[in-house]
């Protein structure tokens, strides 16, 4: 492997320029000339906007423009749009209302532009928003989606009577039917996922920048997918032609899924540049992160599962409520559906499946993708309901699980999912050892003697990454093929440059990107830099998301580096006079094999580019390019077991031990894996005890700040204890299966698991607040 | 935020003369309070009147049987103190478990209880410590100062210089910490006074901000230990109830932070 190759645990070549404060924002861009637009934004959930007066705003100091809703509308600036088509069990498309990116006439939820204000400064435009005066006229809202889904309940969209989106089924219903009517024990479940708000460290942000003379845009934006916000932005808001628009997506200080999307503020701040011929620059402050960053999660589960005497699965049914919030975000109807339903046979072997996902609207933000995406609402459900099982049918739960795991490959589950390849046994045995899960019951007793109730609880979640084979999804209803594209380019003096559509907003591509090449060619990682996030520099690509961009992302690097390797090692015969197939690359040098023939690699590299003494018919020049298209999704998993005590006083939760034993397949940096999980399970143990995005019955947002939403804090997480258990993917060449999610998807699970086997009941939702714990410990 | 003019006082007649001149002026200590109000917009003072640097308004010290700090201590300092440690350790550690460390090097005691957040810790051990609480221009019992949610006896301009606290017998504190902001969720500050006297207040419970408890104070004075309070019952009207909190929840805090406080205390 080399010091920095494959497996090295190389230190991240970002950090420097983030450790010091040099990484370079949208927010530290400055363009001379540069506006600042400040929206304004709906105080009511759902209201009619009869009236925008701007007259005394536009008289104010440094007020460049007021633009509202109805400017878009004339200017015939699309809609925003959904890009992934689900289709009802009825055979009917899904059901959509128009979403505006500034509501000409009806706001949805609290915090919707209805009009911008473009000034010399932030503060200029803050001012003159005071000033500008929004008539509204309120009307009835509804927050919570059971209430939306009932008779005379307010209605959103005329297009989508009874607040329904789609009514999606997927599975055999009759075999499922067939299954509990012969079924031993029948074990249900109501869940609820709660909905969570991303908050990416950095708020998003946008400047744009119109050139009249060449009627061109740039966007720098907080984009996870620059090029995918371009091909929007063109394709379907009328903004630009492609080769009009440059997209740039420089330092992003996280994403976890929210910064994947196309927003209203970058969309108007292209059109404001141009109708005031001035960059435009907007800067989301943290409320508006909250009330505008696609939320994610929210879902409302009955799930039962049936099995027979020998506690084996025969069935499951599961049917969900899940709200997208007052408009469909650009990927939002596929987590519910296909990121979702599809992970619903969880590691086990389980013959019939059939489940019902109801989609609502409600006046509230937007729901779509967040940090897994669908996933970790399967695994949270599969993984109580197995738990809730243990309990029922009175068997140890680890066991229950083994007795039910799938340990044939490939298996084909009834949910569209093959899966490739995987030990589940292991990753629990590693998990159970590790946490010496045999003697829990004597650790118990002694805490029980301190007065504190001890609990384990055991998650073994599944997750598809790598997203993912183009025809696939493309049958499925996506809009998008979702390969990856890679280019090499060697420098005349040897250096290299990747340029990837991949986008690192945190995730350290930077470094584990060139250890692939530092692996193969056996050359530094100094001399290999990594170009991404600009649509004028990367022909195209797909970007960061799905723990995609290792799976897919690397290949297609990999397949350009194969492409690259095979030209130099016909230069290097050439320049050795040896025959091609006898070239081996080692230490940065081309060697003739059994031979101490070699030369190095930056003299291959020149030869290419002067082209002096080149094999006969070569073109000059060192630079290749791929696209890769994976056949399958990958398949991460593992077994997450967690220990904790709740003190009954008070109803909170201390953990005591949390072990995480996954199979990612293999490992570029295992440092940078480490990072990614330590995240994911903030995330997911943020989820099960603290975070909760709550509205009031009127649609008002309770949650808005960190005084009312309740990030993780270090203090508030165990150290973990990490191990790995690997099988190697064998739908890509690097055998990798992704790391991105799995914490945050399999944690949740095995934290409520341990509280609830804490207290000895079973009823419990998240998060898993002191006050909702103390209140289940005593009720009746 | 809104234009403001931002004054640096070096003594506190300057800072009271200062205050005299301007329309709308504002005092700032740590600013943890009134900067965030203010980015928000929901404050917009002509003038902001910085006490923090007044040299006469830091410090902890103690006295025979008083430990005074300075209005303009910050809550990293008096959680440090040696002074502090030493005379009334359930104090030092109150201020310990504020916040986050920012909040801890730049809040500060004057601004907390000027601000009188019914969440807020300092108030509970005024109120149990039985502390007076010096202005520029006189005395206030601490009794007296809180007067309900956001709300004391300062009077417009007047300006906090220090609070000095009888150095108790023993005191506890113990504190359920809001999962967002830090806050007491619910917290009890406990002492018995070089007198005798027993007293316990809760802060983060009551919907009219700080109190003391009498029931506690009762069944504490007949046996000062935590199982003495296990009868106690506190009733859940008029208490706090919030997507973190329920009245029940908060009530049974209550009693859990007293046992707690009392075991602290020894
Ligand atoms: C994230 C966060 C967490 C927090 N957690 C806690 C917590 O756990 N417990 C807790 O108790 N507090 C907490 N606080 C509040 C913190 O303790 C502040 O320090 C306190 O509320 C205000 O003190 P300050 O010095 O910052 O005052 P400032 O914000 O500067 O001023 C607050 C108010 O007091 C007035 N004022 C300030 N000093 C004087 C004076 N000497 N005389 C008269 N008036 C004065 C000001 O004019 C202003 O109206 C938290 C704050 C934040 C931001």
């Amino acid at each position: 492997m080399g010091v920095e190759g494959i497996g090295a645990r190389v230190v991240r070549k970002e950090d420097k320029r983030f450790i010091t404060g040099k990484g370079r924002y949208v927010d530290d861009i400055k363009l001379t000339g540069m506006t600042h637009a400040h929206f304004i934004r709906s105080p009511h959930a759902h209201a009619k906007v009869k009236k925008i007066d701007s007259s005394a705003a536009l008289k104010m100091p440094g007020v460049v423009a007021v633009l509202t809703g109805q400017q878009l509308v004339d200017d015939k600036v699309g809609n925003l749009i959904c890009g992934w088509a689900i289709t009802s069990k009825d055979g009917s498309p899904m059901k959509m209302g128009a979403w505006p990116a500034m509501a000409p006439e009806t706001v949805r939820f609290v915090g919707q532009a209805v009009a911008v204000v473009i000034a010399d400064s932030k503060n200029l435009a803050r001012d003159a928003a005071e000033a500008v005066v929004v008539d509204y006229e309120e009307l009835p809202a509804v927050a919570d989606m059971q209430a939306a889904i009932k008779a005379g309940a307010p209605q959103l969209h005329p297009e989508a009577p009874g607040n329904q989106v789609y009514d999606w089924v997927i599975g055999d219903e009759g075999a499922t039917d067939a299954a509990f009517a012969k079924a031993a024990n029948v074990v249900k479940l109501d869940v609820t996922n709660n909905r969570l708000a991303p908050n990416a460290m950095e708020p998003r942000a946008a400047i744009a920048d119109y050139d009249a003379a060449e009627e061109h845009f740039t966007l720098y934006t907080t984009s996870q997918n620059p090029h995918v916000a371009r091909l929007v932005l063109s394709a379907f808001y009328n903004i630009a032609p492609e080769h009009k628009l440059r997209v740039i997506a420089p330092d992003v200080g996280g994403g976890f899924g929210s910064k994947i999307f196309i927003y209203p503020e970058e969309m108007v701040a292209l059109w404001a540049s141009k109708k005031v011929g001035r960059p435009v620059k907007w800067t989301g402050d943290r409320t508006e992160a909250f009330l505008t960053d696609a939320h994610g999660r929210d879902h409302v589960t009955h799930a039962e599962m049936a099995f027979d005497a020998n506690n084996k699965i025969t069935g499951l049914k599961v049917k969900t409520y899940a709200n997208f919030g007052a408009y469909m975000s650009l990927f939002s109807s596929s987590v519910p559906t296909y990121l979702y339903a599809t992970l619903l046979s969880g590691q086990y072997n389980i013959p019939a499946i059939h489940a019902e996902v109801i989609g609502v609207y409600t006046n509230t933000t937007p729901v779509d993708a967040y940090r897994g995406a669908g996933r970790p609402e399967a695994s949270y459900l599969i993984e109580r309901l197995m738990e809730t099982a243990a309990r029922q049918l009175k068997v140890d739960p680890a066991q229950l699980r083994r007795t039910n795991f799938i340990t044939q490959f490939p298996h084909q589950t009834p949910v569209i999912m093959a899966y490739d390849t995987g030990d589940f046994n292991a990753s629990l045995d590693a998990a159970m050892k590790a946490i010496d899960y045999a003697g829990f019951a004597a650790r118990k007793a002694q805490a029980k003697s301190q007065g504190k109730l001890r609990g384990i609880g055991v998650s073994c979640y599944i997750e598809a990454c790598g997203i993912a084979p183009s025809k696939a999804v493309g049958s499925l209803g996506a809009g998008v093929g979702l390969w990856e594209s890679a280019e090499v380019r060697v420098n005349p003096v040897g250096t290299i440059e990747i340029l990837t559509g991949s986008h690192s907003h945190g995730q350290g591509h930077e470094t584990t990107f060139c250890q692939l090449v530092a692996d193969r060619l056996g050359v530094p990682i100094s001399q290999v830099s990594i170009v991404h996030g600009d649509t004028d520099k990367v022909q195209f690509g797909m970007g960061t998301y799905g723990s995609r961009s290792a799976a897919v992302g690397l290949t297609a690097i990999l397949k350009a580096m194969e492409k690259m390797e095979s030209k130099a090692k016909k230069i290097a015969a050439h320049a050795l006079e040896a025959s091609e197939a006898d070239i081996v690359i080692e230490n940065g040098e081309f060697k003739v094999t059994g031979t101490d023939k070699a030369i190095a690699f930056p003299m291959v590299a020149l030869a290419a580019y002067t082209a002096h003494n080149l094999p006969e018919g070569m073109e000059p020049g060192l630079k290749e390019s791929a696209f890769y298209d994976p056949t399958n999704f990958t398949f991460p998993a593992g077994a997450y077991i967690c220990e904790l005590e709740v003190d009954p006083g008070t109803g909170k939760t201390s953990f005591v031990n949390f072990v995480a034993a996954d199979d990612f397949g293999r490992l570029i940096n295992p440092m940078i894996v480490e990072g990614q999980v330590h995240g994911g399970l903030a995330q997911g143990i943020g989820q099960a005890l603290l975070e909760h995005a709550i509205y009031d019955a009127n649609g008002q947002p309770v949650t808005a700040s960190f005084m009312d939403y309740s990030m993780p804090r270090a203090d508030d997480l165990p150290s973990f204890n990490l191990s790995h258990t690997t099988t190697l993917c064998p739908g890509n060449p690097l055998g990798i299966k992704g790391c991105g999610e799995a914490g945050a998807i399999g944690a949740s699970a095995a934290v409520i698991n341990a509280i609830t086997d804490a207290i000895g009941k079973n009823d419990l939702e998240m998060p898993a607040t002191p006050d909702r714990v103390w209140r289940t410990i005593h009720a009746a | 935020m809104y234009q403001t003019t931002y004054h640096r006082a070096s003594s506190v007649d300057e800072a009271a003369s200062l205050f005299g001149k301007s329309s709308e002026a504002k005092f700032l200590a740590g600013g943890q309070t009134l900067l965030p109000v203010m980015k928000q917009r929901l404050a917009g003072p002509s003038d902001v009147i910085d006490l923090s640097k007044i040299k006469d308004m830091i410090g902890v010290e103690a006295a025979g049987d008083t430990l005074t700090i300075k209005a303009a201590t910050p809550h990293y300092d008096v959680a440090t103190s040696d002074a502090a440690k030493k005379a009334i350790p359930a104090l030092a550690y109150l201020a310990s478990l504020i916040g986050d460390p920012a909040v801890r090097y730049r809040g500060t005691i004057g601004g907390s209880i000027a601000n009188n957040d019914p969440a807020a810790d300092y108030p509970a051990a005024l109120l149990a410590l039985g502390a007076t609480v010096k202005t520029n221009k006189r005395s206030i019992p601490a009794e007296d100062f809180f007067q309900g949610l956001f709300t004391t006896a300062l009077e417009d301009g007047e300006i906090i210089t220090a609070v000095s606290f009888p150095v108790p017998a023993k005191a506890g504190y113990a504190k359920m910490r809001h999962p967002a902001s830090r806050f007491a969720l619910t917290a009890v500050f406990v002492a018995q006074t070089k007198s005798g006297e027993i007293r316990v207040a809760a802060t983060g419970a009551s919907q009219s901000g700080v109190m003391r408890v009498g029931a506690i104070e009762a069944a504490l004075k007949a046996n000062w230990s935590p199982s003495a309070i296990d009868s106690v019952s506190i009733p859940a009207s008029g208490l706090l109830s919030d997507i973190h909190g329920t009245s029940e929840y908060r009530a049974n805090l209550v009693k859990v932070m007293a046992q707690r406080a009392v075991a602290a205390a020894g």
